[in-house]
C-alpha cells in the first residue's frame, strides 16, 4: 500500500530528525545562489563531513529565506536553541557555522535580528516551508505534513466537497484580478465533457515581481499538490505548468519534483491507489508578457503565438484545445493544501471582508530590507514599508509605492495607511496584482514612470487588437515629448482621452490596464505633469527635457 | 539535428510542441537559422509560416547569432527605479553595441530583460548565465572587460 510507503516515510524522516542536533538550512533561491549561495551550501556540507558530524547535522537548501539584499542567507535550527540566521554568509563563515553548531557556541558575527519585525511581522502559510523544506527532497515535504491535504481529498472527500471548501475559505486568485477560486473551480466542475485540464500560470510577467518564481524554487511540491487536488475537484486528468522561460532553476526544480511525485504514485496513475489519474506536463514560455494573459497563455501551450481572443466564451467552458480549463496562478494553488488541512472557515478568519489569508509580497526598490514577505490581507501599506520593509535608505523620503506592474498604479505617500486588500486598492486607482511591491523615493519620476510603463505595455502588446497596438505608441510618444519638456496642454487632453479609449475598447487584460500607471499617477501627482508642460523643469531631475537628448 | 531529432521524437511530432522543439534548437545551434525554422517545421507539419511567426513573435529566440558572451540587463520596474538604465547606456558607449546586437568583433551581445526575478538584488544583470546583483555602471564594465581581455588578448 503506497499509503503506507508514504506513512512509513514521513516516520523515518521524523525519526532522523529528532535524533539531529541541528539542521543547517542555506537559502537555495535563485537570489541567493547568486550571491555565493552554492559556493556556502558545498563548503558547509563539507565542514559537516569533515568533523564528522553527518549524522548530527543536516544541511539542507531551502526556498527563500525573504531577506534577498542579505544573502547569502542561512539558517541554524538547533535541538536545544532558538533558531539562528547569518547574513553575507562566506564559505569560511560557514566553517565557522558549522564548528560552532558541533562546538555548542555559534558564531555572533554576521546574525540576523530574527526578532525584527521583518520576521515577527509575517505570516506564513504560503511560504511555510522556508527554512524546514529542502527544495529537492520530496521526503522533506512529506515530512512537513506535505501531499497529506491531497491524502484527505482522495479519501475522505467528494470533489463537490473539495470545491465548497474552497468557496468557504474566500480564496481568491493571486494572478492579480482576484477572482473567487471557488467559483471558477465550481464552473469548471460543472462544464460537461472528458479530457478537462488544470494549468498553472507560473509565467509571472510583471517587472519587479519574483513571489511566484521563490515558490516554484522553493517549494514545487506545494504547488504540484494544489493542482492535484484542484484537479480531482474539476475532474481533470491532464496538468500544464507553463513557466517562463527566465526562471531555468525554476523549470529544473519542478521537473525533479514531479519526477519524484510520480515515482511516488503522488502524480499519474492510480495516485494513492485511487482510481484518480493526473499527469503534469511543463510548457516553457518564450518571453512574452502577454502570454500571462489567460487567452494568450492557452494560445502558446497550443504551440502558436501567444495572442490572446476575446472572452467569453471563457477558459472554464472552452480552453485548451476548445476543453474546459482551469486556470490558475502558482500562489493560488500553493494556499490550496493549507486551506484543506486547516479547513475553509479557518482560512477565511484571516483577512479583511472581501480578501481572505495572506498576500506574499516582493518589496524591492528603494526600500532597506529587499526581500519577499508573506502577511495577512489587510495589513497597512505602512506597516509593510517601515516596519517590516525598515522603511527608505539613505535618509531619502517616501515618494510612490508601485503595485500591479504595468497593469496597477502608484500610491502616493498620502494613502500609506491604507489597508493592502483588493477593494482598497482599486479604490485608488491601483490593483492588489499578483504582489510586486516597488518603493520609490524622490530620485524617481512619475512622469518618466508612467512613460517607462507605457513602453513596456507598447513593446509588449501583441499586436491583435488595434486600441492597444496603436494606442500604446501614441501615448508613449506623448509621455516621450512630457520628459523631454516639448509637450503642451493638449497633449496632456490627447493623454487622458487615449487612456480612456484604450481602456474601453482593448481586447485583453494588457491594453485594458495599460493606462492604469499613467491614470494613477496624473491623479496622485498632477503638480509633477505640471511642472513638466507648464514650466519645462523635472522637479526629481531624472527627465532630460531636452528635445535632443535621450530620455 | 541528431538531438534535435531526438527531442522532436520524444514529442511524438507534436504540432503543439513547436515552442519546446524551437527552445531545444536554440539551446543546441545558439540561436535560429532560417534552415532550422524549416526543418523543423517540415518534421512537425507546421507551415513555414507559423514558425516564422512563432519564432519571431517571442522575444527568447533569437534569429541571428550570438556574441561568445551574452549581457543581458534587466530593465524591470526594480532594476529601472536602482538605476539600470544608466549602466546599459555605459555599456552601450563603452562596447559600441546596441541593445539586440553583437560586438562587432563577435564578442559580446547586449541584450535587456523585463525582470530576471532576482529584483531583491537590484541591478541586475545576466553575465553568461550568472546572475549580478547591486551592479553599478563601473562593476558592469569591468566584468565586461574581464570577458574582453581575456578572450581579444
Ligand atoms: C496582460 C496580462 C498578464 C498577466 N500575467 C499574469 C501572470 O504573469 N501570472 C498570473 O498568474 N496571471 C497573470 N494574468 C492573469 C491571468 O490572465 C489569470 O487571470 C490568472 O492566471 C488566473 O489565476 P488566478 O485566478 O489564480 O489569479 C495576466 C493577465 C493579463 C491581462
Ligand atoms: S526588476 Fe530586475 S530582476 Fe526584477
Amino acid at each position: 500500500m503506497i499509503v503506507d510507503d508514504i506513512a512509513a516515510v514521513r516516520d523515518r524522516e521524523h525519526a532522523a530528525r529528532a535524533a539531529q542536533k541541528a539542521r543547517i538550512a542555506v537559502c537555495s533561491a535563485a537570489g541567493c545562489l547568486s550571491t555565493g549561495g552554492s559556493a556556502v551550501k558545498d563548503a558547509l556540507t563539507a565542514a559537516v563531513a569533515e568533523q564528522g558530524a553527518g549524522t548530527d547535522v543536516r544541511v539542507l537548501g531551502t526556498g527563500c529565506l525573504g531577506l534577498c539584499h542579505a544573502g547569502p542567507l542561512v539558517r541554524v535550527d538547533a535541538q536545544d536553541a532558538a533558531p539562528a540566521m547569518f547574513e553575507h554568509v562566506t564559505p569560511a563563515l560557514a566553517v565557522a557555522i558549522v564548528s560552532g553548531v558541533v562546538g555548542g557556541a555559534l558564531p555572533a558575527e554576521q546574525r540576523c535580528d530574527l526578532t525584527q519585525p521583518f520576521f515577527t511581522r509575517q505570516h506564513r502559510i504560503v511560504t511555510s516551508d522556508a527554512g524546514v523544506v529542502d527544495a529537492e527532497r520530496i521526503e522533506d515535504y512529506l515530512a512537513a505534513n506535505g501531499y497529506a491535504a491531497l491524502e484527505k481529498v482522495l479519501t475522505e472527500m467528494r470533489p463537490e466537497e473539495v470545491v465548497r471548501e474552497i468557496s468557504a475559505s474566500g480564496l481568491r486568485g493571486r494572478g492579480g484580478a482576484g477572482y473567487p477560486t471557488g467559483l471558477k473551480w465550481s464552473t469548471v466542475a460543472k462544464a460537461q465533457g472528458p479530457g478537462k485540464f488544470v494549468v498553472c500560470n507560473a509565467d509571472e510577467g510583471d517587472p519587479g515581481a519574483f513571489m511566484d518564481r521563490s515558490v516554484l524554487e522553493g517549494d514545487p511540491h506545494r504547488v504540484l499538490e494544489g493542482m492535484a487536488i484542484a484537479a480531482f475537484a474539476v475532474g481533470a486528468e491532464q496538468g500544464y505548468i507553463y513557466v517562463r522561460g527566465e526562471y531555468p532553476l525554476a523549470i529544473t526544480r519542478l521537473k525533479t519534483a514531479i519526477r519524484q511525485a510520480e515515482r511516488m504514485q503522488l502524480l499519474g496513475h492510480r495516485i494513492l491507489d485511487t482510481q484518480f489519474n493526473f499527469r503534469i506536463d511543463i510548457r516553457i514560455g518564450a518571453g512574452a508578457f502577454v502570454c500571462g494573459e489567460e487567452t494568450a497563455l492557452i494560445s502558446s501551450i497550443e504551440g502558436k503565438r501567444g495572442t490572446p481572443r476575446p472572452r467569453p466564451p471563457f477558459p472554464a467552458e472552452a480552453g485548451l484545445w476548445g476543453r474546459p480549463t482551469l486556470i490558475n496562478n502558482v500562489e493560488t494553488y500553493a494556499n490550496i493544501a493549507p486551506i484543506i488541512l486547516a479547513g475553509g472557515s479557518r482560512f477565511a478568519t484571516l483577512g479583511t471582508e472581501h480578501s481572505k489569508g495572506t498576500k506574499v509580497f516582493a518589496l524591492a526598490g528603494r526600500i532597506v530590507n529587499t526581500g519577499l514577505v508573506e502577511v495577512p490581507m489587510g495589513i497597512p501599506l505602512r506597516e509593510i514599508i517601515y516596519d517590516i520593509g525598515g522603511g527608505i535608505p539613505d535618509g531619502r523620503t517616501f515618494k510612490a509605492a508601485q503595485t500591479g506592474g504595468p497593469s496597477g498604479g502608484c500610491i502616493p505617500a498620502a494613502h500609506l495607511d491604507l489597508p493592502v486588500d483588493y477593494e482598497a486598492l482599486a479604490g485608488i486607482g491601483s490593483i492588489m496584482g499578483s504582489g510586486g511591491l516597488i518603493v520609490m523615493d524622490e530620485t524617481s519620476c512619475m512622469v518618466d514612470v508612467a512613460r517607462y510603463f507605457m513602453e513596456f505595455c507598447r513593446d509588449e502588446s501583441c499586436g491583435k487588437c488595434i486600441p492597444c497596438r496603436a494606442g500604446t505608441v501614441q501615448m508613449h510618444e506623448i509621455l516621450l515629448k512630457m520628459t523631454r519638456g516639448t509637450a503642451d496642454e493638449r497633449d496632456l487632453g490627447l493623454l487622458e482621452q487615449l487612456a480612456e479609449l484604450v481602456t474601453r475598447t482593448s481586447l485583453c487584460g494588457l491594453g485594458q490596464t495599460a493606462a492604469n500607471p499613467v491614470m494613477s499617477t496624473l491623479h496622485h501627482f498632477r503638480e509633477e505633469y505640471m511642472a513638466h508642460i507648464r514650466d519645462k523643469v523635472c522637479p526629481a531631475g531624472v527627465c532630460p527635457m531636452h528635445a535632443e537628448d535621450r530620455p | 539535428m541528431k538531438m534535435l531529432d531526438a527531442a522532436m521524437k520524444r514529442h511524438r511530432h507534436q504540432p503543439d510542441s513547436l515552442i519546446e522543439i524551437l527552445h531545444t534548437a536554440q539551446e543546441l545551434f545558439g540561436y535560429l537559422d532560417v534552415q532550422c525554422l524549416k526543418y523543423v517545421g517540415h518534421a512537425l507539419k507546421v507551415p513555414p509560416s507559423r514558425v516564422y511567426g512563432v519564432a519571431t513573435f517571442y522575444n527568447i529566440f533569437s534569429l541571428k547569432p550570438r556574441g561568445a558572451h551574452t549581457c543581458v540587463v534587466c530593465l524591470g520596474t526594480a532594476c529601472y527605479v536602482k538605476g539600470t538604465a544608466a549602466i546599459l547606456a555605459a555599456i552601450e558607449r563603452d562596447q559600441h553595441v546596441e541593445v539586440g546586437g553583437t560586438t562587432p568583433d563577435g564578442q559580446v551581445s547586449l541584450v535587456t530583460a523585463r525582470c530576471l526575478g532576482a529584483c531583491g538584488l537590484a541591478p541586475a544583470l545576466v553575465l553568461d548565465n550568472e546572475i549580478h546583483g547591486a551592479m553599478t555602471p563601473e562593476t558592469a564594465l569591468a566584468r565586461i572587460k574581464a570577458w574582453t581581455d581575456h578572450d581579444r588578448g
